[in-house]
């Protein structure tokens, strides 16, 4: 299939995704849930994002928005989300279907429960393809077995014939990622991909997901709520809280020049072996906050440790540091590095 | 697949032995009159009664009897096979008149099984898609008629209307096949939908269940995600799932009407075994009822067993365990 090969490459240079300014409200019985809030971000070619918060966070909304998934019919959306030249919010639903799928793929936290349970595996990976390609069933089902074997399955053309039941959670995740992997997108998205499965099998699947991005030449962007295990596959990373992006840079910037206090507590409640006994992990003090009412100003401010008065009257707006390290806190970039330096440091 | 089959008809046989156990130990054992007076006829002599007894078999022992008993149904009696023994009303076989009777309940029932499958399904789906819309609303309220609507007053309600005023229906009774394909339709369209409309309720309301949940199952959006179209998440994925559940009840509630479906056959005067029934239990034909027990409990272990086997082909998770 020389398709999937001949690429359009005429928007090198810009970025594959851009989402500006994107809003996602769901209207309730208790009032407007303020899922996404204003959130900006971009992902280019051969780019691994990362996108860490906790649940609630908006984190797993922007991208089934992005993906089409969640559309103007569920809730009342704002924004633009740029993919390849086109703003995907102002798709129509059959155009969306035929991006959704064959240009971006998604894979789905739990592999337990993202396969129909009556279908063979390779049907369902067959079925991606007939649903965008003018193809042979057979030659659908040869495409299947031939990806089951590239992410690393055994025997694929005997696995192709097995219920998903017969799989096991990390097996089933592998056929997650070759459905959306099929037709060779521009983009694929992980949501929590190793969260449902054990600690062994994480590793294996993050590093499936390396290794498939380069050989198909796609961007990714794995969303998670634990910093540590994206840290080292990701080119950036992004930190959402109630909806907003609070920082964003690469690994290094978060791990060693982290200036959000959220980003502090994150890094400050991850488990470390070479930590004494008696050091105790740091929880974030409170709750994630309702996403209806919202706390007006920094979002994060009940909870944070350095609050200020301005904190709770004004959002604070996302400050470059250097490169594509950005924050958005009002603390001064001095008074970060000190607490950082002094606190943040001593206890990760 | 081959022994999980086997393995479910050792338990229709075991189901069929016990069923053949309990039916004789109730009419037999404790029935309300001798039985040998009453197939004696009227003011029998001494002498006869004995004779009679003998004749029967009821002067063996109780577990000889039974023996007899599931002897004739297994094996056949001189009236050919499976046995139904004589009646003692008639004193003539049961054999071609229940064989007779059960064959126009079969078609009651069949025809009204085609008939609330279909309604089930189509008011299910259009519920479960319209949710808290109008089309919601209106089915749910006929799910709640259907189910609230007892047969013998809409059975006599739809004979009001379309037979005595709108003369649109030939009536009751029954008609057969063979006399005529337009009057047999006609004969049976009323008990077929009247029989129908409680189970149609009774499925609408399983179907729109078990699609909504569907509908919230992570590999529906696993579907969406793969970009199919919303008619194929529906109908192939939504719908595969939730109808698994509508076969295993299917399977019991057509065997249960193969038994005979007293008040739909009594209404519209079908001589079916729903009505042989219950004039055998004002006779006190115990033969009879006894052939209609063990044929309806049969009925609907084969049924289930259709239906399980059906379920296994649905649903690959159950082959295997």
């Amino acid at each position: 299939m020389t398709h999937r090969f001949s690429r359009d490459d005429s928007n090198n240079g810009k970025p594959l995704l851009e989402v500006r300014d994107l809003k996602v409200q769901f209207p309730t019985p208790d009032g407007l849930v303020k899922a996404v809030d204003g959130v900006s971000f971009k992902i280019h070619r051969g780019e691994t994002l990362g996108v860490v918060g906790e649940s609630g966070s908006g984190k797993s909304v922007t991208f089934l928005t992005v993906m089409g998934l969640i559309s103007s019919r569920d809730a009342h959306l704002e924004g633009e989300v740029m993919f390849k030249g086109r703003d995907l919010l102002k798709l129509p639903e059959v155009e969306m279907r035929h991006i959704r799928g064959k240009e971006m793929g998604m894979v789905f936290q739990d592999p337990m429960t993202s396969l129909h349970p009556m279908y063979r595996v390779g049907y369902q990976i067959a079925e991606a393809v007939l649903a965008h390609e003018a193809t042979s069933k057979k030659a659908a089902w040869g495409l299947a077995v031939d990806l089951l074997g590239r992410v690393g399955i055994p025997k694929p053309a005997e696995a192709a014939r097995r219920y998903p039941h017969e799989f096991s959670g990390g097996m089933r995740q592998r056929a997650m990622i070759a459905m959306s992997l099929v037709l060779n997108p521009d983009l694929l998205i992980a949501d929590e991909p190793t969260t449902a499965l054990d600690v062994t099998v994480q590793a294996q699947i993050l590093d499936l997901i390396d290794r498939l991005k380069t050989e198909f030449n796609a961007a990714v962007a794995i969303i998670t709520h634990d910093l540590g295990v994206v840290a080292e596959h990701c080119e950036r990373i992004q930190v959402m809280y109630a909806g907003r992006v609070t920082e964003t840079g690469t690994g290094d910037d978060l791990f060693y020049r982290g200036h959000h206090p959220y980003t502090w507590g994150l890094l400050q409640s991850i488990p470390r072996l070479d930590a004494g006994q008696t050091q105790r992990l740091l929880p974030i003090k409170g709750l994630p906050p309702s996403l209806i009412f919202v706390p007006p100003g920094c979002a994060f401010h009940p909870r944070c440790p350095y609050v200020m008065d301005v904190c709770r009257t004004e959002i604070p707006t996302m400050r470059l540091e250097e490169g594509e390290h950005a924050a958005a806190c009002h603390l001064s970039s001095e008074e970060q590095q000190r607490i950082f330096t002094e606190k943040v440091l001593q206890q990760t | 697949m081959a022994r999980y089959i086997a393995r479910r008809l050792m338990w229709v046989l075991l189901v069929v032995i016990l069923v053949t156990f309990l039916t004789f130990l109730i009419f037999f054992v404790i029935p309300p009159v001798d039985p040998a007076i009453l197939f004696a006829g009227r003011a029998p002599s001494e002498r006869l009664i004995e004779e009679v007894r003998q004749s029967l078999g009821l002067d063996h022992s109780f577990w000889v009897q039974y023996g007899l008993f599931v002897k004739r149904i297994f094996l056949g009696d001189e009236y050919g096979w499976p046995g139904f023994g004589l009646s003692f009303v008639t004193r003539s076989p049961i054999r071609e008149n229940f064989l007779e009777r059960a064959f126009v309940t079969m078609q009651l029932a069949i025809g009204a099984a085609v008939v609330w499958l279909i309604l089930g399904v189509l008011i299910g789906l259009t519920s479960a898609l319209k949710r808290g819309r109008w089309q919601d609303r209106a089915s749910m309220g006929f799910a709640l008629f259907g189910v609230s609507a007892p047969v013998f007053w809409l059975g006599l309600m739809a004979l009001y209307i379309f037979w005595e005023k709108l003369h649109w229906l030939p009536g009751t009774g029954y008609s057969s096949f063979s006399e005529g394909v337009g009057q047999w339709f006609l004969h049976f369209l009323l008990p077929w939908v009247v029989l129908a409309l409680l189970f149609a309720a009774f499925y609408a309301r399983m179907v729109r269940g078990s699609l909504l949940e569907a509908f919230g199952q992570d590999w529906i959006r696993t579907a969406r995600a793969k970009g199919l179209s919303e008619r194929k998440v529906v109908y192939k994925h939504a719908l595969r799932a939730s109808l698994t559940p509508v076969v295993s009840l299917f399977g019991a509630d057509l065997g249960t009407l193969l038994g005979g479906a007293i008040i739909t056959e009594t209404v519209f005067n079908l001589p079916g075994l729903g009505t042989y029934v219950v004039r055998s239990v004002q006779n006190g034909d115990l033969p009879v009822i006894m052939d209609v027990v063990v044929f309806a409990s049969l009925a609907v272990a084969v049924m289930s067993l259709v239906a399980d086997i059906l379920y296994a082909y649905l649903d690959p998770r159950v082959r295997y365990s």
